[in-house]
């Protein structure tokens, strides 16, 4: 096993852990609505939503990197150049990590100085965490940036997906520099904003969690190279094609010209397109090899990932993005309804895969299947497809009530949260979000537990 | 480049997928082109959307009267700047303005209020979205009568520094120690963020039972 193979593990058991952070902030967040006045004044819904929204990107973020690191060696045949540096990148992002949520946790928010900015809270939804901790940031992707090009380069070998993950570093770098300003005017400040938060969820994690589906595909399905990087470019083509005029469906309501309506709304309804591709791509290459793999867990995983990519972020996405019923949809738990589902079936599927491919390899064994994992695959699933029908449920009572009917003042919006409903959607959602922390528990158990040696499944013979 | 023994005949083969440099020419071409427009597209937003361009109002509209109506002719509803109303009835520069204006949205940062609310539709969804919330009927029906103070901006004022004495619901707003000042720069903020023209978001806002 490679050292930058190790750092990768580090970096999936801090994911991990992260993501259990996650759950628990998210089933918090969801009791205040049940019970509002729960520790009211003590610990208020906004510092437990921050922790969920951002433990969620960031143990996404540490999926990607320690995905890379998996790959990178195996990729280009030799160890990661500048491992130290990334080594100690690890550390230093796992102690702002703790800091930060220590200073949410306890501190919460600050007076209207920029010494709350820099080192309590910058206030603005995904990036919360103070100006210090965002420079750490760009220091861990500025290394890691520098491990993948530097290796690439003392390797003297270039690989279609490589040329991919070195480009796509530009903008990953680049647009996280947003995270910074903290402009007057609200209007400008959001303009900026959309562009960290579209550029790299809708666009440059695509083309990341893009480039480490077909590295995993090549390794637990033995999809040929040609075939992965032709599929490969025409994601980047589509997602591109679509993702960056897509960004105009969040420019139709923040002060921008009318214009974006119409290109917004055309280019994001593109948008389903290459999420399509990627769900042909997995039925196809499925097809070919027969539904024969040597990793189950991850086989599966990478399957929920295409279809979840599809239906949560491409058809839930689609519902809601043509700006007539934006009008009304926009900034009611429909929104978080689309967020839960694209965020699970985009990224969270893909890492999950990954990391099965990590436990194959570190235990040894050539075909890696069990029990254990389905009623994680089945639990962690099942909580989400609940959780989003019931946000589904009572954003559009919110929706109806609240925006379309009622006008969206503090009545409408008092109204529409005491529809039955919106109740009863609500509830659903705690319910299903505790389905969805036991399925966490499994899948925990089931990574931690060493796998059986199974004699690989017979194999059906080829057709001619 | 060398052939590989897998695909022939496959649906790959007849889709040309041999080939992957026609593709990612095809990527790299796509992506400019769409980086290039966008690029355009942000200069001209930026001219709009700058403080005292079409969209957005100068931060001292907070001295004038504002409104929202239907406008016919673009078929929603836009901001209406009215005739001299003064914020807590003194008339500001230009310059006062703007430095209330930064204290307001430092404000708004430093107490994370987009992690209960939103702000054009951007935020938590745990509190009501606060865009026209200076134009919201409850400060006169609800807060003024509560609070005992005669005009809406001292309502607000009272309501933002002592939230929890004046609940209005079960989901209440949390005492976030908000000083005198900062109540005051933030209710300026939400006066001037009422004036942005949003192509009409929130929709029929604070119309409901009426004559529409």
């Amino acid at each position: 096993m490679y050292r930058s193979q190790k750092l990768s593990l580090r970096y999936f058991g801090a994911a991990v852990a992260l993501f259990g952070v996650m759950i628990v902030f998210g089933l918090l967040s969801a009791l205040y609505y049940l019970h509002p006045s729960l520790l009211f004044d003590v610990f208020n819904f906004s510092t437990s939503k921050t922790l969920h929204i951002d433990t969620l990107v960031i143990w996404l973020l540490m999926g990607f990197l320690g995905a890379v690191y998996w790959y990178l060696p195996k990729e280009l045949g030799r160890e990661v150049e500048g491992m130290w540096l990334a080594e100690l990148m690890f550390w230093i992002f796992c102690i702002a990590v703790a800091i930060v949520a220590a200073v949410f946790i306890f501190v919460q928010y600050g007076s209207s100085n920029e010494f709350t900015l820099w080192f309590i809270n910058q206030g603005r939804k995904y990036v919360e965490a103070p100006r210090w901790a965002t420079i750490g940031i760009v220091a861990v992707m500025a290394v890691f940036a520098y491990n993948v090009v530097a290796t690439c380069i003392k390797a003297h070998k270039m690989t279609g997906i490589m040329w991919v993950l070195v480009i796509d570093l530009v903008p990953l770098l680049v647009v996280y520099l947003d995270a910074f300003p903290a402009i007057t005017n609200m209007s400008v400040d959001l303009y900026w904003w959309w562009w960290l938060v579209h550029m790299w969820v809708e666009s440059t994690w695509e083309v990341l969690i893009g480039c480490v589906m077909a590295l995993v595909l090549m390794d637990v399905m033995g999809t040929s190279r040609r075939i992965v990087e032709a599929w490969l470019y025409i994601e980047v083509m589509l997602v591109l094609g679509a993702g960056i005029l897509g960004l105009g469906h969040h420019y139709f309501w923040i002060g921008t010209p009318e214009y974006w309506l119409s290109i917004g709304g055309f280019f994001s309804a593109l948008e389903p397109l290459p999420l399509l591709g990627m769900v042909v791509h997995a039925i196809y290459d499925a097809g070919t090899h027969r539904m024969k793999t040597t990793n189950r867990p991850a086989f599966y995983w990478i399957t929920a990932e295409a279809f979840g990519n599809f239906i949560g972020a491409g058809i839930w996405g689609f519902m809601m993005t043509l700006p007539q019923i934006n009008l009304f949809s926009h900034g009611t738990q429909w929104t978080v309804s689309h967020g839960h589902f694209a965020f699970w079936g985009a990224y969270a599927c893909g890492v999950i895969a990954v990391l099965y491919v990590a436990k194959q390899q570190v235990s040894g064994v050539n075909f890696l299947d069990g029990r254990a994992w389905k009623w994680g695959f089945g639990l962690l699933n099942l909580g989400m497809i609940g959780m989003v029908m019931g946000l589904l449920l009572a954003g559009m009572a919110q929706a109806f009530f609240g925006r379309a009917i009622g006008g969206s003042t503090l009545m409408a919006f008092t109204t529409a949260s005491e529809n039955p409903w919106f109740v009863s959607g609500i509830y659903a959602r705690f319910f299903f979000g505790v389905i969805f922390a036991a399925g966490y528990v499994v899948l925990v158990y089931d990574l931690l537990t060493a796998p059986k040696h199974l004699p690989m499944p017979q194999a059906t013979p080829e057709p001619a | 480049m060398k052939p590989e023994a897998t695909g022939s005949g496959t649906i790959a083969a007849r889709l040309d997928l041999q080939d992957p440099l026609f593709w990612r020419a095809g990527a790299v071409s796509v992506t400019l082109v769409m980086i290039v427009v966008l690029a355009f597209l942000s200069v001209d937003s930026m001219r709009v959307i700058s403080v005292g361009g079409r969209n957005v109002p100068n931060y001292d509209v907070i001295n004038y009267r504002i409104g929202y109506q239907f406008d016919w002719s673009r078929k929603m509803d836009v901001p209406v700047i009215g005739g001299a109303q003064p914020l807590f009835g003194k008339t500001v520069t230009e310059a006062e303005a703007t430095a209330l204006m930064d204290k307001g949205k430092l404000v708004i940062q430093s107490r994370n209020c987009m992690n209960c609310h939103t702000i054009f539709g951007n935020g938590a969804y745990y509190g009501p979205d606060l865009t026209k919330s200076w134009l919201d009927p409850a400060w006169s029906q609800i807060w003024m009568p509560m609070t005992g103070k005669a005009t809406r901006e001292d309502a607000m004022v009272e309501f933002l520094m002592h939230p929890d004495k004046y609940p209005t619901w079960t989901r209440q707003m949390p005492n976030l120690n908000i000083s005198e000042d900062e109540a005051r720069a933030t209710v300026a903020y939400l006066k001037w963020l009422s004036a942005i023209d949003t192509n009409g978001f929130p929709a029929n806002f604070g119309k409901a039972n009426t004559s529409r």
